[in-house]
């Protein structure tokens, strides 16, 4: 569980990430999950109608590991997913850096693709984060969105 | 003794991160048992607590979880308050 999660300020390096996730602990080829799903989330060029120069990322911290420890057991409950690694990056960002990677493997696809998006809907609700950004009217803390409510609420009836 | 914070947007309105409360010998709070009640009082400092801490879209947590008002408060706790969350 310890290296499922970091939060940290330092970049993130997929390749290696992914490598990692084919692995088992013992360093052997993990050769019983046959799908890997990876997102990546990256600072955009613009946002609620500004033009975005860059970010900074706020957290609360210990709160933020523990809630997406949580999240990734409440995937782990809901489908059978081999490995799970999530990444979440805080402090200053410039455009098109990593923010977030989560990166889910199991034996099938369905399992995958469903967890991956289960983790990012409820990191975007519960995971304390919150993204101040630099836009050419000047600085200004994001607005939560409610799509983002909407993405999360799906999983109620599923 | 309990610790309460303040983050993002809502730590810089009220220029204040951080704040420790003796529920049990602050006179301003020894009637205060839950969450609600403590926002409440804390929203009585003056006008600008009060439009900060009085939105309903505030989130808060006790002890790194995210609870309702209900939530009755021990000494020890820690308390944040906190805008909608935008990671990811």
């Amino acid at each position: 569980m310890d290296e499922m999660i970091s939060v940290q300020t330092q970049d993130f390096d997929m390749a290696a990430e992914y490598q990692a996730l084919l692995a088992n602990t013992d360093g052997t080829s993990n050769s019983s999950d046959g799908a890997v799903v990876t997102f990546v989330g990256l600072v955009r060029d613009y946002n609620q109608g500004n033009h975005v120069e860059g970010l900074t990322l706020e957290h609360y911290p210990g709160m933020t590991e523990k809630a997406l420890e949580d999240i990734v057991v409440a995937a782990q409950s809901k489908w059978p997913l081999g490995k799970v690694r999530v990444i979440h990056r805080i402090g200053k960002l410039a455009l098109s850096d990593q923010i977030v990677f989560v990166g889910v493997t199991s034996k099938h696809r369905e399992a995958a693709f469903e967890a991956t998006q289960f983790i990012m809907d409820f990191l975007k609700n519960k995971a304390p984060f919150w993204k101040k950004e630099v836009t050419n009217i000047g600085e200004r803390w994001v607005e939560a969105e409610d799509k983002d409510v909407k993405a999360q609420q799906r999983w109620d009836k599923a | 003794m309990i610790k309460v914070l303040f983050f993002a947007q809502l730590r810089e309105q009220l220029n204040c991160a951080e704040l420790t409360i003796n529920l049990a010998e602050d006179t301003r709070f020894t009637a205060v048992s839950t969450l609600e009640q403590l926002r409440t009082e804390l929203a009585l400092t003056d006008d600008n607590w009060q439009s900060c801490l009085q939105t309903g879209k505030l989130l808060m947590a006790v002890n790194q979880t995210i609870v309702d008002g209900n939530q009755v408060l021990k000494d020890g706790d820690e308390v944040a308050f906190f805008p909608p969350v935008t990671g990811g």
